[in-house]
């Protein structure tokens, strides 16, 4: 019987609260924060409060074409993929208390893949559409992720390495024992916070979807519902996104209880994306080539700075 | 490479980056641009044609609407001809308000070219904000003349409104506001590390190019070109003020958004000087409605480059001829050269570079056989298979879609 | 001198100030006088010389003669291109323009009209008059009512 329950608390977990029809939630409603910021920020009054959800119905409600070219099976997948990962990495990041709703030893190098399945299944989606300009872009979203996944994958190591962990709830209990060494991670929140839009394809770094350039890159073939679920799949992304963020590099008030705790966990995650928002209102895209430039020869090397405080200081400290 | 694997792409003529119908064949060598061919004609509108079976004063409308953005260049292009032919001597006063609306359309084209820049490149902010300014100089547009786009303020023998003081004090608070705000974009242009990494080294055009290819307006003076026609064959009450003609050696994108901002600059002071000098008296001279036989071109340094109207009058009230050049026209050659050894990302941006005008740039090209051939019928399924090969023959293959329609879609 | 983030302040200051976009068509918006709108006609005035007729670019104004010296005027406001031409050709000022622009429509007879007297445009040839010269033409915009109005979805608002 308990066993039953348990079960059942969980797929209420997973499916509800915090999981999947939370998220959908949050994901919307974010989107209109950044759709809304973004045109405050250039003078514009922006879309009312239920443009994500009306947009979302009105993709889910319109018809559905497949290439004739493209792989049917692949094409029809991927979207589902990608919003099923996204999905469950949320399960393993603490949000609005110390401990994940899962966790194990090791969990953090499993979020960052289930992060990277949708970047793969982009390219996987673009490519089996079998169009010139899915084509591309498919390829320019492979290029575009070895760029950002080291910085990435380099400035989460850091905190990790610093707490003495591969899990996830095990670094935020260490961090909220040791508020202050959150200090010693600023770099790397800035450089996985840049990290975080390119894996997401914001200005400046949307050339895999340069709507100027190849009309909508990897998606170009997508309609109706699985291109809702794919914008659906970027949306929880954000959000998944910044929550990690937030657990990794700003640990502060998990012990607040359940009320306070989520308001400020709100907080952070907004706070992460009116960031993310007012950097894509701020440059101009840079080219693929620009952008692996920029990844590796400046967001990799700052990030082995990153880890190298850390190792220093984790020397220092003795810990 | 040699071996490398070739792709051949149709970029338009239907494309999110191109605003009109126009279309570019581009070789790619994966990113980089290996050759790259541009076919005119998905948007004749046979203008030349209508423009004589219809009056001069009608025509005077139809050539306005050559140009969706630089209306007032065409227009007055056109009436300079057929005033030349006719030897209407223009009252001083509709000459120097000519002069005022053509740099006022200046200041709107060069600032809608900017924001449409910024979109190319990803940079919306860039946009919204030139745009959101490009509001001022259309609504002084409409106060002055009636419309925001179609200014109508032409007719044969002068301008069909004059400006009250209260509306030239409204000029010049305008341009005050506005040469504020061009000083902050050119500070944008000139500073934005990651425009200038977009505009730099792009679509690189020598001066030697330019000269050859027949480059005009800004493309050509960003390659240190120095031509205008305001100053090289003053028309209008260019004559009457003192301005500088922009250029710039980048030969780049970069180069010729500089020199548009700075373009801005001048045009700002020609309209002060104008409203300063603006003489008394009318604004119009009685004008015959048949214009007495002869012809006559007009020229005029549009926003986009030097534009040009051909007349030839016949006696009777209907052109016997008109021909138009946009300066599109001149520089869409240019555009293929500046492509090649390119990269795929920067084509918008350099096809964007010229400020190109596609439907004011499409005529009608008769292609002349030797021998006559006789007429020929195509029967629809004939005719798709010409369509087929045709677009083989170039690189680009449909036959996938027979498997889809067949010939019973038909 | 590069610098990234160069707009960083003007996106800021933007976030305070009012947005310089409106909510049309919630807000109405008024055109600058002397805008060149829908065109207005004064059968009064017209005295038939159909130089308006002549110098339009489009053919979209047709002058017929509905009685002794009256005169009627059919506007087509899908040809028309709002040049105002005719203006300037008339000679006794019949002819006018109003700010009006808000002109669409989904049914495209909605687009002529056809004006019997000063001021009272009704839409639609089928509303015409059948006869021309005998029939009474209506003096003032009441006496039009009846008549012209026949199909009240075709009714414009009353014009002021």
């Amino acid at each position: 019987m308990d066993d039953v329950l348990f079960q059942l608390t969980a797929l209420f977990h997973v499916l509800v609260f915090p999981g999947f029809v939370f998220l959908v939630l949050v994901a919307l409603f974010a989107e209109w924060v950044d759709r809304m910021l973004y045109a405050r920020l250039q003078n514009r009054i922006g879309p009312p409060w239920f443009q994500p959800f009306a947009d979302f119905l009105k993709l889910v409600a319109k018809q559905e074409i497949v290439p004739e070219l493209a792989d049917k099976g692949m094409f029809k997948l991927t979207p589902l993929v990608a919003l099923a990962s996204v999905v469950t990495a949320l399960l393993y990041i603490p949000l609005w208390s110390h401990d994940a709703l899962f966790a194990f030893p090791g969990d953090v190098i499993v979020v960052m893949y289930l992060l990277t399945i949708p970047t793969v299944t982009f390219f996987l989606g673009g490519w089996y559409s079998r169009s010139m300009f899915s084509m591309i872009g498919a390829a320019r979203t492979l290029m575009q992720l070895f760029a950002y996944e080291i910085p990435l994958f380099l400035s989460i190591l850091a905190p990790a390495l610093l707490a003495n962990t591969w899990s996830l709830t095990a670094m935020s209990h260490y961090y909220a024992a040791h508020p202050a060494y959150a200090a010693f991670n600023v770099i790397g929140f800035c450089v996985a916070l840049v990290a975080l839009l390119g894996k997401l394809e914001r200005v400046p770094f949307d050339s895999p979807e340069a709507e100027t350039e190849i009309v909508a890159g990897a998606f170009t073939e997508y309609s109706g519902r699985r291109l809702a679920f794919f914008r659906l799949a970027i949306s929880i992304e954000m959000i998944v996104g910044a929550s990690l963020l937030a657990a990794v590099f700003l640990p502060f008030g998990l012990g607040l209880g359940s009320v306070a705790g989520f308001v400020l966990y709100l907080v952070k995650v907004f706070a992460i994306v009116a960031v993310l928002t007012l950097m894509r209102t701020l440059f101009a895209r840079l080219r693929i080539d620009q952008m692996i430039n920029f990844c590796w020869k400046i967001g990799a090397p700052v990030a082995f700075v990153q880890l190298l405080i850390d190792l220093i200081a984790k020397g220092a400290l003795g810990v | 490479m040699a071996d490398r694997r070739r792709v051949n792409i149709p970029f338009g003529p239907q494309h999110p980056a191109l605003k009109e119908p126009e279309s570019f064949l581009l070789t790619l060598g994966g990113e980089k641009i290996l050759a790259a061919g541009v076919r005119l004609g998905y948007n004749h509108r046979g203008i030349e044609k209508a423009c004589e079976e219809r009056t001069y004063i009608q025509d005077l409308y139809l050539v306005e609407r050559v140009c969706g953005i630089c209306s007032h260049s065409h227009s007055t292009c056109f009436v300079q001809a057929v005033e030349e032919i006719a030897g209407l001597q223009i009252p001083k006063r509709a000459v120097y308000l000519r002069t005022l609306i053509a740099e006022l359309e200046r200041i709107h084209s060069h600032l809608l070219w900017l924001g449409v820049a910024g979109h190319e490149v990803g940079f919306d902010t860039l946009l919204m904000y030139t745009w959101r300014d490009r509001e001022v100089v259309m609504d002084l547009l409409a106060a002055l003349t009636g419309n925001r786009v179609n200014y109508g303020m032409n007719t044969i023998g002068g301008v069909r409104r004059d400006i009250t003081p209260e509306q030239a004090g409204q000029i010049l608070t305008a341009m005050d506001v506005l040469e504020e705000r061009t000083r902050y974009y050119i500070g944008v242009v000139t500073e934005e590390t990651t425009l200038i990494n977009r505009l730099s080294n792009v679509g690189k055009l020598s001066y030697d190019d330019a000269v050859h290819l027949g480059a005009v307006g800004p493309t050509a003076r960003a390659s240190g070109v120095d031509r205008d026609v305001r100053r090289d064959d003053p028309y209008a009450a260019y004559e009457d003020v003192s301005f500088k003609v922009i250029t710039d050696t980048h030969c780049d994108v970069y180069g010729r958004a500089v020199v548009r901002v700075l373009e801005l600059m001048e045009a700002y002071s020609i309209v002060r000087q104008l409203l300063k000098k603006l003489p008394d008296g009318p604004v119009t001279v009685k004008a015959p409605r048949k214009i007495p036989a002869g012809e006559a071109v007009g020229r005029y340094e549009a926003p986009r480059g030097e534009n040009v109207h051909y007349v030839k009058a016949n006696g009777t009230d209907k052109p016997e001829r008109v021909k138009v050049r946009a300066p599109t026209l001149a520089n869409v050659q240019v555009v293929a050269h500046m492509l090649k050894d390119g990269y795929l990302a920067d084509m918008p941006i350099v096809v964007a570079a010229i400020d190109p005008c596609f439907s004011c740039t499409d005529r009608l090209i008769a292609v002349a056989h030797a021998e006559p051939r006789p007429p020929e019928t195509l029967t629809w399924d004939e005719l798709r298979t010409y369509g087929i090969d045709w677009y083989r023959k170039r690189g680009v293959d449909f036959t996938h879609l027979n498997r889809t329609f067949g010939n019973g879609a038909t | 001198m590069k610098n990234p983030g160069k707009m960083l302040r003007e996106v800021l200051e933007s976030l305070v100030s009012k947005p310089a976009t409106i909510r049309y068509p919630a807000v109405t918006v008024t055109m600058p006088d002397k805008f060149r709108g829908k065109l207005d006609f004064c059968a009064e005035k017209c005295i038939g010389c159909k130089l308006c007729m002549r110098d339009c670019p489009t053919g979209a104004i047709t002058i017929r003669k509905v009685g002794d010296k009256r005169f009627a005027c059919d506007i087509d406001m899908a040809k028309c291109i709002y040049c105002a031409q005719c203006v300037d050709s008339c000679m006794k000022k019949a002819l006018a323009i109003t700010g009006e622009f808000e002109l669409a429509q989904l049914n495209r007879d909605k687009l002529r009209v056809t004006w019997e007297a000063c001021g009272t445009p009704a839409l639609g040839r089928e509303n015409e008059p059948k006869s021309t010269a005998e029939a009474a033409v209506p003096q003032t915009p009441q006496d039009a009512g009846p008549e012209t109005n026949a199909d009240p979805k075709n009714d414009p608002p009353p014009k002021a």
